[in-house]
């Protein structure tokens, strides 16, 4: 039995240990907001945490779990300042990738308050999007940390 | 036949609009429309359109057409909502099932607002005009005294009593449907949505939450889900299947062979072995343990390099004249210098990031289907086929699609889960790989083109001859075709607008061995890199500025005569839609302006170029500036992007801007990467490791997008941004690095 827990939950699993967490989160959890887009972890559309780092669960054995805390988009509090500025910005077209690509940002500012454009490319290079918003996810990633910055004037940047 | 009806009264509406008391219908004389050519009749006059306000105010409003990152759910809606005097938030957007009582729902070539703008206004004219008679009815006082300067309200000017949509509904209801002479569409300047800077995206909430329902996300109680080993060869079937192994992974069920279609394929199963579990990654381990034997069919001698061979000998001689002007061969007998092109583009996928999915529940004679499809008539046409009910019998929930871009027009994926459904007798969920998304997808065609030209001394042509050679899609309905269909070689080739007084465009005869489809854009792709590629050359060889170059090109301000050919113009009329080279350079003039064009190419470093092409697409005038930086180990970055476009009349600028900046990404990605290839009939490539897209740090980095303000009727959005993009890439490479691009993908030129 893994034990682990996502979005605060307490979670078991006694099934296939090489099932990858995408497909335990989608098929039996029930949580959909995480996408399949290649089972290889190129595209980036299935990004979750795992204890607050970005993972890409297509790639995630869940016998690797025991232990995590794992956060889906479904565990983001609404309005995440990310979500605020995806909105703000209108970032979506189609909006399959978003989940993961949300997932990434918020990773990346939790790590580095004020990334630059290289910073915020290096980071973000690895989650595709076929409808191409790459240039509003970097602009929305630059207006989420000046939301957080308002938010916590105190806090020390990294960048 | 009156245009709009009033069907408060009916008992036949489903879902949400049931609950409204006021409903208005609106009747569509539907156009003939060139991607419904050959095929089944237009739907009959039907009532189609559904909008409804319930006691409470809401309106609801029905999408008819696919939303997949295009914003048609938002931008039809909108145009209604924005006549009929609602207050947007108060408007709720129901998508339709597939059904020709709405019209034409095929979700592709770019023409959903261009088709129905001018109905959702008088749609939502009528509603207005029918509120405002209840309210000015129950006032007594003159209809012409109220208006709905309030949004969601109709007021009595003089006294300033207003009464809510919702409070009206049910009066409103009764008033006489008005006539079409009687409906005032609002003027422009009234426009409180239309054209205007806003950021509606309708599901835009659900989407930054992870809410949103797309294909992908469809649960029925009590299905199973399916993996299918295909044949890797189009039209092989399965000789023999060792099933032990996938039957011992945990959680497979069962496995069902689905036969391999009659040739034609069309949107039928490409036949294989069906693993059957109780979940997705399950469904997957089985297929990985299946042994399967296949018979191959005479696709097995498909072999892309060769067809590249050949399809550029035949487009050295001579093929099917498409147009013609004057005596090209006598000009290039006359001499002048003569230069000649080869130009050559490969089969490509779409790679939607969500794969081809779907739901489906055969039961009781009828098919439930709840699916990503661009294309929801086609899906009841394919699966009634197959399954041998009425297409009426077939109820196709649309989903949001995650990306289509023209792989969704094809419904061989659901009719999986279909035939499998009815043997099964469960609910299926079908979930395709990217591996099967890749190797299985209908291609867009490989192309080759050449290109000869007379030039003077003053360094215009003659003379210009042109040939295309490329897989025709009717190779899905005929698997003996030769010859691309007229709107597929019209686009691109048919309609270049240059001034050459000897012009002739022909088309050569090719054999599809794989599927073929058609990605964004259609066979505009390698139309407009073969067409603007070669006018960049002749602007180099003329030692000439390549926009002053163009311009002169294009010539004097005219309708272009299409006299002589069969020019079908995207299925709209020449009148309403002439192709007006005027538009034309003024795309290529803002788009060179805004780059900074002549002063900031000089401006550059070394292994830096800007390229500019322009095109002509979906009705829709589009011109691109490509800023390149090549770097020491020959990497290709691009830093700005600049595109002018006249659209006509726009309904959401941030849209349009949207579309053509995801247009240049998507684009981009074609041209640096994309390359579909294959032996034996089997496609090499599998996952984005060997079918690139760009991510964040090989994309444009910059795209500015400027709209020319327009009356003109409006025209395509979706795909206009992609065919400009590739040659003025290409030009820039050249004027960074001196290297003529040839052939795409770039990565296969060395730059260094």
């Amino acid at each position: 039995m893994i034990r682990f827990k996502v979005n605060g939950q307490e979670k078991a699993f006694d099934g296939d240990p090489d099932m990858p967490l995408l497909w335990y989160l989608r098929d039996v959890a029930g949580l959909t907001g995480t996408k399949f887009g290649c089972g290889m972890a190129l595209c980036g559309a299935c990004t979750v945490h795992r204890n607050g780092a970005a993972i890409r669960s297509c790639s995630t054995p869940m016998k690797a779990l025991g232990g995590s805390e794992i956060t889906t988009i479904e565990g983001i509090a609404p309005m995440h300042p990310v979500q605020a500025a995806w909105m703000e910005i209108r970032v979506p077209q189609c909006g399959y990738c978003q989940s993961g690509q949300i997932m990434q940002a918020i990773a990346l500012l939790k790590k580095n308050k004020n990334p630059s454009d290289e910073e915020i490319d290096t980071a973000m290079s690895g989650n595709l999007c076929r409808c191409g918003t790459y240039q509003r996810i970097r602009a929305a990633i630059h207006q989420a940390a000046k939301h957080q910055a308002a938010k916590h004037p105190g806090a020390k940047e990294t960048a | 036949m009156k245009l709009i009806e009033n069907v408060s009264r009916r008992g036949f509406l489903e879902g949400t609009l049931a609950t409204g008391v006021f409903i208005l219908g609106a009747r569509l004389i539907p156009e003939p429309l060139w991607a419904s050519e050959g095929e089944a009749a237009p739907a009959p006059l039907q009532p189609s359109l559904w909008m409804a306000i319930a006691p409470d105010g809401t309106v609801t409003i029905i999408a008819h057409r696919t939303e997949m990152g295009n914003g048609i759910k938002t931008s039809l809606p909108i145009v209604l909502a924005d006549e009929l005097g609602a207050a947007w938030s108060r408007v709720k957007v129901e998508q339709a099932l597939g059904d020709p009582k709405y019209g034409d729902q095929e979700t592709d070539t770019s023409h959903s607002v261009r088709d129905f703008f001018d109905l959702m206004r008088q749609t939502g004219a009528a509603g207005r005009l029918m509120l405002i008679r209840a309210a000015a009815a129950h006032w007594g006082v003159p209809a012409a005294e109220c208006n709905t300067g309030e949004p969601h309200f109709v007021r009595h000017r003089r006294s300033g009593r207003k009464l809510g949509f919702g409070e009206l509904a049910e009066a409103a209801a009764k008033q006489p449907v008005p006539s079409r002479e009687e409906l005032k569409l609002n003027p422009r300047s009234a426009w409180r949505y239309i054209g205007k800077e806003n950021h509606h995206l309708y599901d835009l909430p659900d989407m930054i939450d992870g809410k949103a329902q797309y294909g992908i996300d469809q649960t029925v109680a009590g299905m199973v889900y399916a993996a299918v080993a295909r044949p890797a060869v189009l039209g092989a079937s399965v000789k023999s299947h060792d099933d032990t192994d996938a039957l011992k992974v945990r959680g497979v069920k069962q496995t069902v062979v689905i036969e391999t279609f009659k040739p034609p394929h069309g949107h039928q199963p490409m036949g294989g072995v069906a693993v059957i579990a109780d979940n997705t990654w399950a469904a997957f381990q089985g297929r990985r343990k299946l042994k399967v034997e296949w018979d191959n069919g005479s696709h097995v001698g498909y072999n892309s390099e060769e067809f590249r061979k050949t399809a550029t000998e035949t487009a050295r001689k001579p093929g099917q004249v498409i147009r013609n002007i004057g005596d090209v061969d006598a000009a290039f007998r006359n001499g002048g210098t003569i230069l000649e092109a080869e130009y050559y583009t490969p089969h490509l996928a779409h790679v939607p990031m969500e794969p081809p999915v779907a739901v489906v529940d055969v039961r009781d004679g009828k098919a439930y289907c709840w699916a990503p499809t661009q294309d929801p008539q086609q899906l009841q046409k394919t699966l009634a086929d197959l399954l041998g009910i009425k297409p009426e019998n077939v109820i196709c929930h649309v989903t949001l699609l995650g990306g289509g871009f023209g792989r969704k027009s094809f419904q061989d994926f659901v009719a999986e889960a279909a035939v499998l459904s009815q043997k099964l007798h469960k609910p299926v969920k079908i979930v395709w790989s990217r591996e099967d998304d890749i190797r299985f997808c209908y291609y867009h065609p490989s192309a080759a083109m050449y290109l000869k030209a007379a030039v003077g001394r003053d360094g215009k042509p003659s003379a210009w001859l042109q040939r295309s050679v490329f897989q025709g899609s009717a190779s899905m309905t005929d698997a003996e075709v030769l010859y691309p269909g007229q709107d597929e070689i019209d686009n691109g080739w048919t309609d270049v607008p240059f001034d050459i007084p000897n012009h002739r465009a022909e088309s050569g005869p090719a054999r599809a061995n794989v599927r073929i489809g058609w990605v964004r854009s259609v066979t505009n792709i390698f139309h407009a890199f073969g067409v603007q590629s070669f006018a960049d050359e002749l602007a180099h060889a003329a030692e000439k500025d390549p926009v002053q170059y163009q311009l002169a090109l294009i010539g004097p301000d005219r309708k272009i005569d299409f006299t002589g050919t069969k020019y079908q113009n995207y299925g709209a009329s020449l009148d309403q839609f002439p192709y007006d080279t005027a538009r034309l350079k003024r795309v290529i003039e803002i788009a060179a302006e805004k780059s900074g064009w002549g002063k900031r190419s000089t401006a550059l470093g070394k292994g830096s170029g800007l390229g500019i092409a322009a095109h002509r697409s979906f009705l829709t005038y589009v011109a691109t500036v490509v800023e390149v930086e090549v770097d020491s180990r020959g990497q290709v970055h691009i830093p700005n992007v600049w595109t002018a476009v006249d659209a006509g009349t726009v309904v959401s600028p941030d849209n349009v801007r949207y579309q053509f900046e995801g247009a240049a990404v998507f684009a981009a990605s074609l041209a640096l990467f994309g390359e579909i290839t294959a032996t034996d009939g089997a496609v090499h490539q599998s996952n984005f490791h060997n079918y690139r897209i760009a991510g964040m740090n090989r994309a444009p980095r910059h795209v500015e997008v400027h709209i020319v303000e327009s009356e003109a009727p409006p025209a395509g959005v979706g795909e206009p941004g992609v065919p400009p993009f590739a040659p003025a890439l290409c030009n820039a490479v050249f004027a960074a690095t001196g290297k003529r691009v040839r052939e795409l993908p770039l990565s296969k030129t060395k730059l260094v």
